[in-house]
């Protein structure tokens, strides 16, 4: 409703190391309120390490990254009211069922106790797991503890929503019932949405600009479109990722 | 913000407010465990053997042995606080290893990404495994009464004995928590956790008096926080039960000791999930 100045994620020089290896190399980047936002690549290039920065799990080496200018190194605790992650493990308990992880994650957010009740059955409804609410979620299917996991991250409303490869090992019909949800509560809450994946053909249907990661840094950033005309003609996002992957290989020891 | 004189009560309302939210969070920590606890009790059950084992093996022989009554009372008065203060310290001290379950399973990320202050979930887990300790003290309390232990059944005592294995279980789970923190690896802290039980164990007042040990194992059982844990249990456990040490000192070591590993525990926390 009011004016956001400023976007909801930004990145400056980001960079992480872990002993001799580079994770994350200098990325900057921005992504503004209401953003669908995909990273797409290889394995290995950083994607999990960058998003666990933005949701203050592990330390930037050095570089700045803020979510709604609240800088995650200096602010965390205002950092995590305002975020919602879906890491790449799962973290429902599966010792506890679906209501008992949600009434929990009511209570670690402040969610006030009369609004508790409410708030859980609405968003278990929301995410078509009713039914099964009162089941141990170690008894849950793959699809069905993804749509727990982001309904019990998104309880809170955050602003954003970080969802760390949210529809890995999920059957075509699992993964579309997760996009499903996901749109459903982008369109209702409006937060942003920065998630991780491995097929092009979500990231192309998704989002509304992604940004291919390769050996820590942004490759390229643009709507998918935008990615597409890069290369000319008929390509699809598949191409320009092999094209831009290998293009940062290949000069690894060759100069530039 | 401002020192106005209306700012008194609004401020006093504004720290209620976040001390019940820190309780809040502290409890939604703690609840989890007592729920989980509930819907599989096997491991509470499996847990209760070895102290009745203790009590009845170990004491019944150990009750012949001369020089070892010097309480005046029967061994096994003497032994079923000892006995109780060993079963939560074996209950607690593999604790952290729950924590690096969590971390491998992902569970932990949860509890970190949440606004909840580390150290309200340090003092959560701590309580959590102070409902298997509080579960121990049941177990034992009716099996040393089978056996004819003189225990009080006094309600302030008994309220004291609670508060005690709450405090003597956070005590051991957050150090524990902070081996779970520096070794990281299941395999890791399972060696640590094996080669620190033993010790902190048989260097206490928990099997055998003070007076029985050499000068040097004496100290060591002084700065053992489990003989303090002991020495309270001894006195408020059982039917004129007395303290060596004073129970205002007992209480006060295991405050001041569990406070300082909570400290320590929240900086080291985080660093599990990194
Ligand atoms: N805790 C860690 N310790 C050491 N190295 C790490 C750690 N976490 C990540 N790395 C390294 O950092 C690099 C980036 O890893 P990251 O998990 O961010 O990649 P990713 O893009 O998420 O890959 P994937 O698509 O396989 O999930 C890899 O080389 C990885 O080995
Ligand atoms: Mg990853």
């Amino acid at each position: 409703m009011d004016v956001s100045p400023g976007p909801i994620v930004s990145a400056k020089d980001l960079t992480r190391r872990f002993g001799t290896v580079l994770a994350v190399d200098h990325v900057s980047l921005n992504i503004a309120a209401g953003e669908l936002f995909g990273l797409i690549g290889p394995n290995g290039a950083g994607k999990s390490t960058l998003m666990k920065m933005f949701t203050t799990m592990i330390p930037p080496t050095s570089g700045r990254a803020t979510i709604a200018g609240f800088d995650v190194a200096v602010q965390p605790q205002e950092v995590r009211k305002r975020i919602g992650y879906v890491p790449q493990l799962l973290s429902a308990d599966g010792e506890l069922t679906g209501y008992e992880n949600m009434l929990l994650s009511a209570r670690l957010y402040l969610i006030p106790s009369a609004a508790r009740e409410s708030r859980v059955q609405a968003a278990l409804e929301m995410m078509g797991l009713t039914d099964v609410k009162n089941r141990l979620v170690q008894t849950y299917s793959g699809g069905m503890a993804r749509r727990l996991e982001i309904a019990q991250s998104t309880l809170h409303r955050p602003a954003v929503l970080f969802m760390d490869e949210p529809t890995v090992g999920l059957d075509p019909g699992g993964r579309r019932a997760v996009w499903e949800h996901v749109r459903a509560l982008h369109r209702e809450m409006g937060a942003a949405v920065v998630f991780s994946t491995h097929y092009m053909d979500e990231a192309e249907a998704v989002c509304d600009r992604l940004a291919l990661i390769a050996h820590g840094k942004v490759a390229a950033l643009g709507t998918p479109d935008e990615l597409k005309a890069r290369l000319g003609g008929q390509a699809s996002l598949d191409d320009v990722f092999a094209e831009l992957t290998n293009e940062r290989i290949a000069p690894v020891g060759g100069g530039q | 913000m401002s020192g106005g004189p209306s700012s008194g009560p609004v401020r006093r309302t504004a720290m209620l407010d976040s001390a019940g939210a820190y309780l809040t969070q502290v409890f939604a920590v703690a609840d989890a465990e007592v729920i989980k606890l509930r819907h599989d009790p096997t491991d509470l059950i499996s847990r209760a053997v070895q102290p009745i084992l203790w009590l009845l093996l170990f004491g019944q022989v150990m009750a012949h042995v001369r020089g070892l009554n010097t309480t005046g009372g029967d061994y096994l008065d003497f032994l079923a606080p000892g006995i109780l203060a060993q079963s939560v310290l074996f209950v607690a001290i593999f604790y952290g290893l729950s924590a690096i379950w969590e971390r491998d399973l992902g569970v932990l990320h949860r509890y970190m990404v949440s606004p909840a202050p580390r150290s309200a979930l340090v003092i959560g887990k701590a309580l959590a495994s102070s409902s298997r300790g509080l579960s121990q003290a049941v177990v034992i309390y009716a099996c040393a009464a089978l056996m004819g232990v003189g225990l009080s059944f006094r309600p302030v005592d008994l309220a004291l004995v609670a508060g005690l294995i709450v405090l003597a279980s956070a005590l051991f789970s957050t150090f524990s928590l902070i081996i779970a923190c520096i070794v990281k690896t299941r395999e890791r802290f399972m060696g640590v956790g094996q080669f620190l039980t033993m010790p902190i164990f048989f260097a206490s007042n928990a099997i055998y008096p003070l007076t029985l040990m050499p000068g040097w194992l004496r100290v060591v059982a002084r700065i053992n926080p489990l003989s303090y844990q002991v020495d309270a249990l001894r006195c408020l456990m059982l039917k004129g039960g007395h303290s060596q040490f004073g129970l205002g000192l007992d209480a006060g070591v295991l405050l001041l000791v569990t406070a300082l590993l909570i400290v320590i525990a929240t900086r080291l926390y985080p660093r599990l999930t990194q």
